[in-house]
């Protein structure tokens, strides 16, 4: 029971660390808490089963379309509810934070209308490969979780790390203006980096669809916040941080329920994490800055 | 970095209940009639959960009010019009969509909310007001016993899990339960309370009892937990969506014991999202839509024409709220909220759609539930 339980953990914790790193690459970059995330995840899982269920179609292509939906979706969000705010005079700080907040409401209602307020099956097939490893049932889903979750966050460390685009928004991140001096397209640097944060979202809203058998329009709110929480409890804007708290988080929650009451799962979690930013207040892998 | 952690702690209570407001509300209103002669004419409010996360039940309740409606007024006994307004699952908007109807739009009675926990809020104040209000999905414990003004027709759980989870003792010989239920919602924490109260009546072994809440799309670390107690039965006190995804995760899981539900388990739905993991749950129903009756194959037929899908025990319910409504006030032969009350006291053998239905001296369901187990995918009678 106990690795059964490891395993769930690890795959919960996968989820909420791919999740965490797209909030995690947009406030590292705009320093904007984008609240609209979770609603893109939701509507990533939708594709999802709107691909395999409704078309039929191949998984290849569920996780091609949700990506597209996703990035388009990134783009627009960027275009119509961050840009326009940036830079201008008299523009409030908590500006873009709201105006992200609208986007989340707009996109759940939205969900609700297209696509109906009950719960939808992801039917797959590859979701139902399984292997016994003695009276221990490993879901192949669940293994390819953990693997993307992994892949994106050494992707990303090293594209942020090595790469000429990565420096660009490093530097970006950095100062905008000195960056744009420098010869950097900070609008272009911007835009790609919430494309691609929402694109990672929607991956990991198929990934949820795939694992758990459950898409719901009001997905994106708690899996948002907890998102949240876990790049507070990583260190914000840090990649590392954001898949390390993901696991800490998913499996606090799951040995929440093996050794205590289920009733407490989330209380105890967050109560956790509270604990951990008294006496780390930058985060696990955030650094000290002397304000 | 710091400034912006800062800026960022200050404002996630702000962004928290600006995200909770979120739900919205579609609303439509009545019109209101001239009086038509020799007949009653009435209206009648209904307080429905249309948006938001439950909006699926409000949808199959106003849908089976419809219907009804439709065929009330046709009739020509009655003439009824329904005021429809949105409670969006939330007390306090079921408690102002409820001073709406009773205030401004003085409506003879009120069918709904859909919920134990809003009919709480809202059924004492229409006791109140002496407006008559009938539940239709109201299921928790003590409702109709909160006014003498206070009816359901919705199969308590108290009358049905025990029904259901006797038959399953009786056939699979169980012994050992594991309980799991909702434990955010008055509903199933209510039938939860049934559940355990049976169980230790009935000498089974309680091995764990595991919560979770609602929306929660990952029961892989509950089920594991209860997999390896090997319970004879799951007793799980959920709603269908929730429901249909734990059924759906214990059968990957390997767990193939008999699911006993509540009423909200009680669903075609669960068969839709589930597939052929749904088989092998046990609900006892007052509504059964396969049932060798003319009137249920009609409305069976009728309500898929209208609305393209199966109607649930929700529409069903619903459907026969509004006939007996109409019976009472046929009978009170006017629209006078007290003589309606009397006469709705007075329901004695209704043949409806769910069957034969009195109500007790509180306003609660007086009949008999059917058992049903999904097999193969479909609902059919548990013997």
């Amino acid at each position: 029971m106990l690795i059964e339980q490891l395993i769930n953990g690890i795959t919960l914790g996968s989820i909420y660390a791919i999740v965490a790193l797209g909030f995690t690459l947009v406030f590292g970059v705009l320093g904007i808490i984008n609240m609209a995330h979770g609603e893109i995840f939701m509507f990533g899982a939708f594709i999802g089963v709107i691909v395999t269920s409704t078309f039929k179609g191949p998984l290849w292509l569920a996780f091609a379309a949700a990506i597209l939906v996703t990035g388009i979706m990134g783009y627009l969000l960027e275009r119509f509810a961050l840009r326009p705010l940036r830079n201008k005079q008299g523009v409030s700080h908590l500006a873009p934070l709201i105006s992200t907040i609208g986007v989340s409401i707009l996109l759940e209602n939205l969900s609700h209308h297209l696509f109906g307020a009950g719960n939808h099956p992801f039917n797959n097939t590859f979701a139902e490969i399984s292997f016994q490893i003695g009276s221990i049932t490993v879901y192949l889903v669940q293994i390819v979780i953990f693997m993307i979750s992994v892949i994106l966050m050494y992707t990303l460390s090293y594209w942020l790390g090595k790469t000429k685009a990565g420096k660009a928004l490093r530097a970006t991140a950095e100062n905008l203006e000195t960056a744009s001096l420098l010869g950097v397209d900070t609008k272009k640097t911007i835009t790609m980096t919430v494309i691609i944060a929402s694109a990672m979202g929607g991956i990991a809203g198929i990934l949820v669809g795939m694992a758990f058998n459950s898409v719901t329009p009001q997905m994106g709110l708690s899996i948002g916040l907890k998102g949240l929480a876990i790049i507070i409890l990583g260190g914000m804007g840090n990649v590392k941080g954001a898949m390390a708290g993901g696991l800490i988080l998913g499996l606090a929650e799951t040995f929440i329920v093996v050794y205590g009451n289920s009733g407490y799962r989330d209380a105890i979690a967050f109560a956790a994490i509270i604990v951990i930013l008294l006496v780390r207040p930058q985060g696990l892998f955030g650094q000290k800055i002397s304000a | 970095m710091r400034k912006h952690f800062r800026r960022f702690a200050q404002f996630t209570a702000l962004s928290s209940l600006v995200l909770l407001s979120a739900c919205g509300g579609a609303q439509s209103s009545g019109e209101k009639d001239a009086n038509g002669a020799g007949k009653v004419t009435a209206d009648i409010g209904v307080i429905s959960y249309i948006s938001g996360p439950g909006a699926a039940y409000g949808e199959a309740i106003t849908n089976g009010l419809k219907l009804a409606n439709e065929e009330i007024n046709k009739k020509g006994e009655v003439e009824i019009n329904l005021v429809i307004e949105d409670s969006a699952g939330k007390q306090d908007q079921a408690l102002t969509a409820a001073q709406k109807l009773m205030n401004s739009k003085n409506v003879t009675a009120i069918i709904g909310p859909t919920l134990s926990t809003e009919m709480n809020v809202v059924g004492p104040e229409a006791d109140l007001n002496g407006v008559p209000i009938m539940g239709t999905s109201t299921t928790a414990e003590g409702i109709p016993q909160i006014g003498e003004y206070v009816f359901r027709n919705s199969l308590p759980e108290a009358l049905a899990i025990p029904a259901s989870i006797d038959k399953a003792i009786e056939k699979y010989d169980a012994k050992k339960v594991a309980i799991l239920y909702g434990n955010d919602d008055v509903f199933t924490k209510s039938g939860f309370d049934t559940m355990k109260k049976a169980a230790e009546e009935k000498g089974l072994e309680i091995l764990t009892i595991e919560t979770f809440q609602k929306g929660q799309s990952d029961y892989n670390a509950q089920l594991t937990k209860i997999k390896s107690l090997k319970p004879d039965l799951i007793l799980a006190s959920a709603l269908y969506n929730e429901g249909a995804v734990i059924m759906d995760q214990a059968r990957k899981m390997g767990i193939d014991v008999p699911f006993v539900g509540g009423n909200g388990f009680n669903s075609p739905e669960v068969i839709k999202i589930a597939g052929d993991a749904a088989n092998g749950l046990i609900v006892a129903t007052p509504w059964y839509g396969d049932k060798d009756d003319q009137k249920v194959q009609d409305f069976v037929k009728k309500y898929e024409e209208k609305y393209g899908k199966k109607p649930d025990q929700f529409a069903a319910q619903a459907y026969d709220a509004l006939y007996i409504l109409a019976e009472a006030l046929k009978n009170a032969g006017d629209a006078d909220r007290d003589a309606v009350r009397d006469a709705l006291a007075e329901t004695k053998d209704f043949q409806g759609i769910l069957g034969s239905f009195s109500f007790d001296k509180d306003g609660d369901v007086v009949m008999e539930p059917t058992v049903l187990v999904i097999d193969e995918g479909k609902f059919t009678v548990f013997e």
